[in-house]
């Protein structure tokens, strides 16, 4: 079976928030860069059990420019066989999408996996478009996947519940909590990272239908309005009369 | 030219997040002096569509679409779109947003922004939309350049204004003859609870430090009493204290509600990813120092043990002197 995982690469969340360039450009300097949760924890982890119990190959890809080069190395290091990286700015969810099929489409995978969404930008596209673009069937969200006789079960999370469907394979699936454990990895793998084939593709032509025009910082709570713990009821008074909010 | 909105009925009801959506969309048609076409599959009184903006209801028809398919909604709705000759699509950022406007946008090479959190500024063809990003910390500025647009909007983030007038539906027959989805529905779950969480405008909401899952008969009280649906931590979640849907947080369900009582939850910044667009915040910790409180608008530092049995009394004789 041959599995393509999409990888995408976030700010980890602790990381403090600034821009420069008039607040256009988000500041990468000093920021701690790591393979998006979902599409690790999830989508490689889950891919890589699959592999485990019935062989193929798992590919990883990525988007984006050379120095997310070691989030991608993170990926083998979990235990990817392969990457590839395709050389271009991650800055449009619908090009993204397009330069992950231009490359995947004669290339035969039998599953395309990506994460439910990115804990950056929150999208939540990457996975649908990619399903169109390569006109596969598409299942979001899920949290439980199985593939027997080239046929995927998967459960996943739909409005107001779960679902379990059926679909023979190829597909392209996104990956939401509870499809497999986190994995950390161990030496010999990130070892073995090193020396694993890392394909840097140029990108064709692609289109981009948003951009970033400027961005914000939100403006924390600032104070804090304490409540004795001996008078909780004052908070209800509290939360009627002041906050509106019962 | 026209907005089109996509809406969804539950529970015999129009969704609450798509008559924000039919809002948010009529106001863009109010301003592109246009119409504002809401699409909606299934029965049910739609009166709240015109009431909430729609100046035209649109009943899509056809058997495939009874159960949900995103390959067979989305076809359906790029036909409306061509039907209506629709520039503009809106979507709520819910579950079938996040499936559906995507790939809609793929067939229409639309730009899209997912999750807007307010009205986009339009001048000529040039359209911008805000939404969170980096958990909350930051607001970007989205421009979308492509001639057909869409936007899906976060659910709670505009107040419902249903000041208009009910519009007779029109049944709208979609052809989908040529398509046959390879997915086959083997079941279907849905959460028994009423309040499904994502919806709900009141939620209470507990971590570790309620100590274990027998504990939380309080917090279940005191969300029943205020009509608040549960949420917890992701720990709590990965011990099986709760169901996993309760979990909230960055690699949980986000959720904006109008108020959010954290109990014995430490404030981390991966929960409050999931949880710091709520209206009002209400933290009650044992420890003054807890990050939470740096996130909250209120503030009880205490024993939770002590603290929500008292709420419980207090939230009763409230609802006893105001009704
Ligand atoms: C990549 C990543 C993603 C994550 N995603 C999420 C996520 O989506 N959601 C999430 O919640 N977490 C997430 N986490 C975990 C997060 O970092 C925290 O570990 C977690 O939120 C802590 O849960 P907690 O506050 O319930 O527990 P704790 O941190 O153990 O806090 C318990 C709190 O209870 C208080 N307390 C103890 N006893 C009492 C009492 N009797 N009365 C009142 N207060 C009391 C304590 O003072 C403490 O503040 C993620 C972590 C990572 C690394
Ligand atoms: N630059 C990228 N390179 C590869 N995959 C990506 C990239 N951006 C997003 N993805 C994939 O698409 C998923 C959803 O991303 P998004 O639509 O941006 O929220 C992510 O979880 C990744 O699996």
């Amino acid at each position: 079976m041959k599995i393509l995982v999409c990888i995408s690469n976030v700010p980890d969340t602790t990381t403090k928030i600034s821009f420069t360039n008039g607040d256009t450009t988000f500041n990468t300097a000093g920021v701690q860069f790591i393979i998006n949760p979902y599409d690790e924890w999830y989508a490689l982890v889950r891919a890589l059990e699959l592999k485990e119990a019935q062989g193929g190959n798992v590919t990883i890809i990525h988007v984006g420019a050379a120095d997310s080069e070691a989030t991608i190395r993170k990926g083998l290091a979990i235990g990817a066989d392969d990457a590839v990286r395709i050389d271009a700015e991650p800055n449009d969810a619908f090009a993204v999408a397009e330069l992950i099929a231009a490359y995947a489409k004669d290339k035969g995978f039998d599953l395309i996996m990506a994460g439910k969404e990115t804990i950056s930008y929150n999208g939540s596209m990457v996975g649908a478009m990619l399903s169109e673009l390569l006109n596969l069937p598409f299942v979001s969200m899920a949290t439980k996947l199985e593939i027997t006789n080239n046929i995927a079960t998967i459960e996943h999370d739909i409005d107001g519940g779960t679902e379990v469907v059926e679909c023979p394979l190829p597909m392209v699936i996104s990956a939401n909590k509870g499809m497999a454990e986190a994995r950390i990895p161990n030496m010999r793998g990130i070892m073995a990272a090193r020396s694993k084939p890392l394909e840097i593709v140029a990108a064709s032509a692609s289109d981009k239908l948003t951009s970033i025009t400027g961005f914000t910082l939100s403006k924390g709570r600032t104070d804090c309005k304490f409540i004795d713990a001996s008078t909780p009821e004052k908070l209800i008074e509290l939360l009627h009369t002041e906050a509106k909010a019962i | 030219m026209s907005v089109l909105i996509y809406t969804e009925i539950a529970k015999g009801k129009v969704k609450k997040s798509s008559l924000e959506a039919v809002n948010y969309g009529s106001r863009i048609a109010a301003q592109l002096n246009t119409t504002a076409t809401a699409v909606i599959v299934g029965d049910a009184d739609l009166a709240d569509l015109g009431k909430a903006g729609a100046t035209k209801v649109l009943k899509l028809k056809n058997d495939k679409l009874t159960n949900f398919d995103g390959q067979y909604l989305t076809a359906a709705i790029e036909q409306v779109v061509s039907a209506e000759g629709a520039t503009i699509i809106i979507f709520a950022h819910d579950f079938t947003g996040k499936e559906v406007a995507p790939r809609l946008a793929a067939k229409l090479k639309a730009g899209i922004v997912a999750g807007a959190v307010d009205n986009p500024t339009i001048s000529g063809d040039s359209f911008t939309v805000k939404k969170n990003v980096f958990s909350g910390k930051a607001v970007a500025t989205y421009s979308i350049t492509s001639a057909k647009k869409i936007i899906s909007l976060l659910p709670n983030s505009f107040p419902i204004e249903l000041n208009g007038s009910a519009v007779e539906a029109t049944d709208f027959a979609a052809n989908l003859d040529t398509i046959t989805s390879p997915i086959k529905v083997k079941e279907v779950k849905k959460v028994t609870t009423e309040l499904n969480l994502p919806d709900a405008e009141l939620v209470v909401s507990a971590g570790r430090g309620m100590k274990g899952p027998e504990n939380w008969g309080m917090i279940e009280e005191l969300a029943k009493e205020l009509g608040a649906a549960t949420a917890c931590s992701r720990p709590v979640a990965d011990m099986h204290w709760r169901p996993h849907h309760e979990h909230v947080g960055q690699t949980g369900v986000a959720i904006r509600p109008n108020l959010y009582f954290a109990i014995g939850i430490s404030g981390a910044i991966q929960h409050l990813a999931g949880v710091n667009g709520s209206k009002t915040i209400v933290v009650i910790n044992s420890d003054k120092e807890a990050p939470f409180f740096k996130s909250a608008d209120y503030g009880i530092v205490g024993d939770a043990f002590e603290i929500v049995p008292k709420l419980i009394e207090a939230v009763k004789h409230f609802k006893a002197n105001h009704n």
